[in-house]
């Protein structure tokens, strides 16, 4: 009955983990044609441990900072070889996109590969214990930027990746959430039917990271969305050409962040809250999401 | 076919015979003429590669290991800071064991920033399990390339290959060198077939976490497999020589060896100095000989011992210092010796490009005459250390 | 000696993750089952498997009791119970 899926059981991810699920739902839906070359992080340490594989697909693993640039390598030898249908991916983290695989990802993006790179977005370096990272958001407590009497958790916003690979003027730029896995489907299979380089930011809850109950994962990946605090956006050649619309499922802050312990320091900071919520609006003013 | 041209364009040439499937390098000083010729042959359609422009070495290299992953032979060329920056990625290569070829343009490393030839970029990665080749003319680096490739895919072997060739001196050198035809090269070198490669037919995961149960064997086998490395050079060299008439790869090459007392050694294309050095030497009575060291990884212990165990007096002359230490050709050669014979002397020469010249030769052999040296600096310029350099 | 650290693709199939569980594992009731499906595409461990069409079923060799699938269930047809039961 496993023999279905391309990532299988038997990893060593945390109970409930985002970026199991999200990683997951992406080679099932790209198929048995399919490489993916992944950066050093917390999916490739939980997949692969010697001598044990959950990928049933071609993969490899070479350093922090090159997902991007061995997956050019791998599309530029399947071009040499004329065999042109296969998905090439890279997979990374936050630190493997946005910090010290910024420059691969967007060499590989400038020169056209036909690669869809993957980020799954825990929002800080989880593998090496929860350190902050350029996606971690506004606020949130990690180990290099705690929670203190003088500092109120991490002083930067997050960097905007999907905007950043947008402006590279690619063909897809879009960001998406284990919240809502059917449309985390929809998205890699439009990534899919499009030759050049795609870019899917994928929101990834982590129970041990954020500090929630592992059976909250789904529950909080939706409220970021509905908060406003992840827009879930598309963006075709520059241009947002999709947003997936909040409504009447519109949430305060405080419904996203009351169940995890990396923001526990803003239940008691009015002022604090206040900083969360106004990033949330601009988002939902910015995006139309409402 | 004979061409006059300089060095970069001669591993241009031997590169597009090796039928190369994906080149991709980064620009820098001396390296670039090298990675424009092939350029140039891909833009005209003389050689079917995929040209991957990268945004920086660290990528050059990724994107070459990626191609070899897939079962593309794949090609890189670099330089001093280029190598050193893409160092991480190297040790990668060789401890996923995959076969590529690089041409390193030796070149000095900063600080002070210096575009000149010295070994110390190729020397910094010893430790990597790259197999090294020094060569000293442009013919050897052209020659050398095709048996690079052979070495390194042997299913046996799996390593890659570093050919050394010296920034400016070989680089943009011209030479008379001779081309093989494509015919000649196929029948040397077979096409590219990878033990294991990522392929969707057959599906396996590599670069997995290698924890404490398993890691060391991982080294150890690198190191065995150097050993192989060791016999199967020469095998190679005279396979070479056999399809094409001249001397191929080897370990090591004696110059006039025969009936000296005093060995000069050293690597690169200062043996082309001291080469004459030695006939000048001769005709003035002196029976001076060379040991060139063509493979320096694997490094030829036994065979360097049997030439040097009844010399009297050896000169190491290197253009590399590991800093605080000396010589690094010389503190492995002195190793092989246990006794005080034969008398070992370090010098180190030439580093920043300056020139090795026969006044430099004549300073070596005075100084290691008289005393006990491990790490002399020859040619230094006191007048400039005095004045503390300019301020 | 070629000797690279590779792997067969799947074989950490061999590692049973179902140890990990401590406190609560699912149970599937099978009485409001509409096959929607949503919990065998949310397991983390890729563990729920369809025996039919109104039927999705566990594999407690692997699952390591996070709860998702309950959570997901529209029918609240999955609920978390004592490992022991």
């Amino acid at each position: 009955m496993m023999e279905n899926h391309l990532f299988v059981a038997g990893h060593t991810a945390c109970g409930g983990c985002g970026q199991a699920i999200a990683a997951r739902l992406v080679v099932d839906t790209l198929g048995k044609n399919t490489i993916v070359c992944n950066a050093t992080g917390c999916l490739e340490v939980f997949s692969t441990k010697c001598p044990q594989s959950s990928w049933r697909i071609p993969w490899i693993h070479s350093l922090f900072e090159n997902a991007a640039a061995v997956a050019s390598g791998v599309e530029a030898a399947l071009k040499y070889l004329g065999k042109e249908n296969i998905n090439v991916c890279a997979f990374a983290g936050d630190g493997g996109t946005s910090d010290i695989g910024l420059q691969a990802l967007s060499g590989m993006l400038e020169r056209g590969h036909n690669v869809l790179f993957c980020c799954f977005d825990n929002e800080a370096y989880m593998n090496t214990g929860i350190q902050r990272s350029g996606l971690t958001p506004y606020e949130a407590s990690t180990t290099t930027s705690p929670a203190g009497k003088i500092w109120r958790g991490n002083w930067r916003k997050k960097k905007p990746v999907v905007e950043i690979c947008a402006s590279h003027f690619i063909p897809y730029s879009a960001s998406a959430s284990v919240g809502f896995p059917q449309d985390l489907q929809r998205k890699v299979k439009k990534a899919a039917s499009i030759r050049g380089p795609k870019y899917i930011q994928i929101h990834c809850p982590c129970p041990l990271g954020w500090g929630f109950d592992a059976s909250l994962t789904l529950e909080i990946a939706k409220n970021a969305v509905f908060a406003g605090l992840y827009p879930l956006v598309e963006y075709e050649y520059g241009e947002v050409v999709k947003v997936f619309k909040i409504g009447n499922n519109k949430k305060p802050v405080d419904e996203y962040i009351k169940f995890q312990r990396r923001f526990r320091h803003l239940l008691k900071d009015e002022e604090a809250l206040e900083e969360l919520q106004k990033i949330a609006d601009k988002n939902i003013e910015y995006y139309k999401l409402v | 076919m004979r061409k006059f041209l300089e060095g970069s364009h001669a591993v241009a040439e031997a590169v597009k015979l090796s039928r190369v499937g994906v080149i991709s390098a980064y620009p820098i000083t001396p390296q670039t003429h090298i990675v424009e010729r092939l350029a140039e042959f891909v833009a005209d359609g003389e050689l079917n590669a995929q040209f991957i422009n990268v945004e920086s070495e660290h990528s050059a290299a990724s994107v070459v290991l990626g191609a070899e992953a897939t079962g593309v032979r794949a090609f890189t060329a670099t330089s001093s800071q280029g190598l050193i920056l893409m160092s991480e990625v190297l040790f990668n290569i060789a401890g996923l064991r995959l076969p590529l070829v690089l041409v390193c343009a030796n070149r000095a490393l900063s600080a002070p920033i210096n575009i000149w030839n010295d070994h110390q970029d190729a020397i910094a990665l010893r430790d990597s399990g790259w197999i090294q080749f020094y060569a000293e003319n442009n013919q050897e680096v052209h020659d050398f390339i095709y048996q690079a490739y052979k070495l390194a895919e042997n299913p046996e072997i799996m390593l890659p290959v570093m050919v050394n060739m010296d920034g400016y001196i070989l680089t943009h050198g011209m030479e008379p060198v001779d081309i093989p035809s494509q015919e000649k090269i196929d029948e040397f070198l077979p096409p590219y077939t990878p033990p294991y490669k990522l392929d969707v037919e057959n599906p396996l995961s590599m670069g997995l976490l290698g924890d404490p149960t398993v890691y060391l064997e991982t080294r150890y086998a690198i190191q065995k497999t150097l050993e192989d490395v060791l016999k199967l050079i020469p095998q190679i060299g005279e396979d070479f020589e056999s399809i094409f008439g001249r001397k191929g790869v080897a370990l090591l090459e004696k110059y006039r060896i025969d009936g000296a007392e005093d060995v000069i050694v050293a690597m690169g294309s200062v043996c082309g100095t001291v080469k004459d050095f030695i006939d000048k030497k001769r005709k003035e009575g002196f029976p001076l000989g060379l040991l060139k060291i063509v493979t320096y990884r694997p490094f030829p212990k036994e065979e360097i011992f049997s030439f040097l165990k009844d010399k009297k007096n050896v000169f190491v002359l290197e253009k590399a210092i590991s800093l605080g230490s000396d010589g690094p050709l010389y503190t492995e050669i002195k190793s092989l010796f246990k006794n005080s014979l034969p008398k070992i002397c370090g010098f180190i020469a030439g580093l920043g490009g300056r020139d090795i010249t026969f006044n430099t030769l004549e300073e070596m052999l005075a100084v290691g005459r008289k005393e006990m040296v491990s790490s002399y600096f020859l040619d230094v310029n006191h007048t400039l250390l005095r004045d503390k350099f300019f301020i | 000696m070629f000797a690279p650290l590779v792997a067969k693709p799947g074989s950490s199939k061999d590692n049973k993750t179902g140890s990990w569980r401590t406190l609560k594992k699912p149970k599937f009731l099978h009485k409001n089952c509409i096959g929607c499906g949503m919990c065998k595409l949310i397991c983390p461990e890729a563990c729920v498997n369809k025996k039919d069409r109104n039927f999705y079923e566990p594999d407690y060799s692997y699952c390591k009791g996070c709860g998702l699938c309950s959570y997901i269930c529209p029918k609240k047809d999955i609920i978390m119970v004592k490992e022991e039961e």
